[in-house]
């Protein structure tokens, strides 16, 4: 019999530009709120698990660092790397290691500091996502860029326009605005997404995420400890899906669907026992990973909630907003809400728990009916894929 | 060109931080918007990698002669590209090298306008990936510079090219029709 793992702390810090803070200080944002809002001590976590991408921040040890700082030594610790999907990645090793029993409560944190550097080497060095020999050296590929190659596609397949990509920029920005740790908290309109500059054709700068600074602390615990120390309304994980695809784009069988999104969603809803044909109606409220406009149609379409090729139609006939068919991304998402990396997967189950148990903003709060949820995290352009289920 | 952009702004914070340890004794510059402190790392390093091809080697041989190689594994039969000569399926070393046909059609493209940093001396780029008859893709700059006459579905070539201003042999993809 498998152990329950539950979610008993939760919180991520402002995202946004941070140069108010350095590395150690943005993750005691976010730990500091999840610890005082789990109600555990410092001495009932027995691992600490960091999900940071680096590269572009100074502190190369980053789990030790925090370690250090947050007083959290002697227990062990690692940090995880899945790209953009690194949250995910972090959230499954602590499920894993608590299920199996080795484990009571685990603190799992995500962190990027990407504004140490300067806007060009982070553009070089997330350019480098992929294959660096045979796409970045020769070829100078940016994370745009990859996204673009199935932009371009899916318009080219299913008659999609740019103004039917800027419509998911509305709706993350209209979210994003009523969410006070958003990146960005401006409401953008149609004529602003689609006077903005091209940054890789036929994506421009609003079809696009930003460059974030931001932490995010998840507190995992075995349903023992849930049990043994009174933790009122725990949030479950039901189940976790993971899949990864080829490094080089070239290898892919087609640019209208990330592979390892559909592979991960398969494995989560079957772990899960969930109905594929009723998506819409089990679950409240989900956040995808759009770090581009196009990727949020993708991963509509390819967690299954929407038929493909009808993802960009619904989106434009607001479906994805609160009281429409599901309502996507009601944080902002990575578009408005800001995507710091290593945070971003593990800021995406904070919102679910939050929204799970009404705790968000009243203007973003969903419906919740059936009291479950899921984020779709993406790494790299499916390179890696994480579907994560949680349930009241 | 974007380099000299690029440049300007990383010049302007060195010499910033440069002017305040003069006066303050640290590099130490406000934050343009926010005017919250942060230090200018004295430190900097250059990355170059050194990556091995001596398995590869017939691939760079192929350029020279104006030739695009592929790998195809013996045992099993599948094609690679970009070429390797271990099959992780089969586990086995066994590959003949095979010249691609070049020829096929384009299947997706994008135009870098904002460039990393080490390609920002270069002109505003098209990339394309392109299915070639052999049922393999390759990504490749597209030489074509207007994106209005590029289509997927045309019909493309692959050909080896010097690219500048490096003067390096690698392959780009041209439009047929
Ligand atoms: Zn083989």
């Amino acid at each position: 019999m498998e152990r329950k793992v539950g979610i008993i702390g939760v919180a991520y810090s402002k995202f946004g530009v941070r140069n108010d803070v350095n590395f150690n200080e943005l993750a005691y944002e976010s730990f500091k709120e999840a610890i005082n809002s789990s109600n555990i001590d410092l001495k009932d976590i027995s691992f600490l698990i960091v999900s940071n991408v680096g590269v572009w921040s100074s502190e190369p040890l980053p789990a030790v660092s925090l370690g250090e700082y947050l007083g959290l030594i002697g227990i062990g610790t690692l940090r995880v790397e899945a790209a953009c999907a690194s949250g995910s990645a972090a959230i499954k090793i602590a499920y894993d290691m608590i299920k199996s029993g080795e484990h009571e409560v685990i603190a799992v944190i995500g962190i990027e500091k990407m504004n140490e550097s300067t806007t060009p080497i982070v553009v070089e060095m997330i350019g480098r996502a992929g294959n660096y020999f045979w796409e970045f050296e020769n070829f100078g590929l940016t994370f745009p860029g990859y996204y673009a190659l199935y932009a371009t596609a899916y318009m080219n397949k299913y008659g999609a326009k740019e103004e039917d990509l800027c419509e998911v920029a509305i709706k993350n920005h209209y979210y994003g605005a009523r969410n006070p740790k958003a990146h960005f908290q401006k409401e953008v309109t149609l004529e602003e997404c689609m006077n903005s500059r091209y940054v890789a054709w036929p994506l421009k700068l609003y079809d696009c995420s930003p460059i974030s600074d931001g932490s995010a602390t998840v507190i995992l615990a075995s349903e023992d400890f849930i049990r043994k120390s009174g933790v009122k309304e725990p949030i479950w994980i039901r189940s976790i899906g993971a899949s990864n695809d080829t490094s080089n784009l070239s290898k892919r069988e087609n640019f209208l669907s990330l592979k390892a999104t559909v592979e991960a969603a398969d494995k989560a809803y079957k772990k899960a026992n969930i109905d594929k044909d009723k998506l819409t109606k089990i679950f409240d409220v989900i956040e995808v990973h759009d770090c581009f406009t196009i990727a949020e149609i993708l991963a509509c379409e390819d967690l299954g909630l929407f038929k493909r090729g009808e993802g960009y139609k619904i989106i434009r006939e607001k479906q994805t907003y609160i009281g429409g068919m599901i309502p996507v991304n009601l944080s902002g998402g990575l578009k408005a809400k800001g995507h710091p990396l290593g945070a971003t997967g593990i800021s995406m189950l904070v919102e679910l728990v939050k929204q799970l148990k009404y705790e968000v903003e009243k203007q973003r709060q969903a419906d919740i009916k059936n009291g479950l949820a899921l984020a779709h995290n993406v790494g790299g352009t499916g390179h890696y894929a994480y579907v994560t289920i949680l349930s009241r | 060109m974007q380099r000299i952009i690029y440049d300007e702004g990383i010049k302007k914070l060195e010499e910033f931080a440069k002017e305040n340890k003069k006066i303050l004794g640290f590099p130490i510059i406000p934050d343009q918007k926010l005017g919250t402190a942060l230090w200018v790392s004295n430190r900097e390093i250059r990355i170059k990698y050194i990556i091995s091809v001596e398995k590869i080697k017939k691939f760079f041989e192929g350029l020279f002669e104006g030739k695009i190689y592929a790998t195809k594994c013996l045992s099993c039969n599948e094609l690679y590209f970009p070429p390797q000569t271990e099959c992780g399926k089969c586990r086995m070393e066994n590959v003949e090298w095979v010249e691609l046909s070049g020829e096929g059609e384009l299947i997706t493209f994008t135009k870098i306008f904002v460039k990393p940093y080490s390609f920002s001396h270069y002109e505003d780029y098209i990339i394309g990936i392109a299915k070639l008859k052999e049922g393999i893709n390759v990504t490749a700059w597209i030489e074509e510079k207007d994106i209005q006459k590029i289509k997927i579905g045309s019909k493309v070539r692959l050909k080896v090219t010097k690219r500048l201003p490096e003067e390096y042999l690698t392959y780009v993809i041209t439009i047929i029709e």
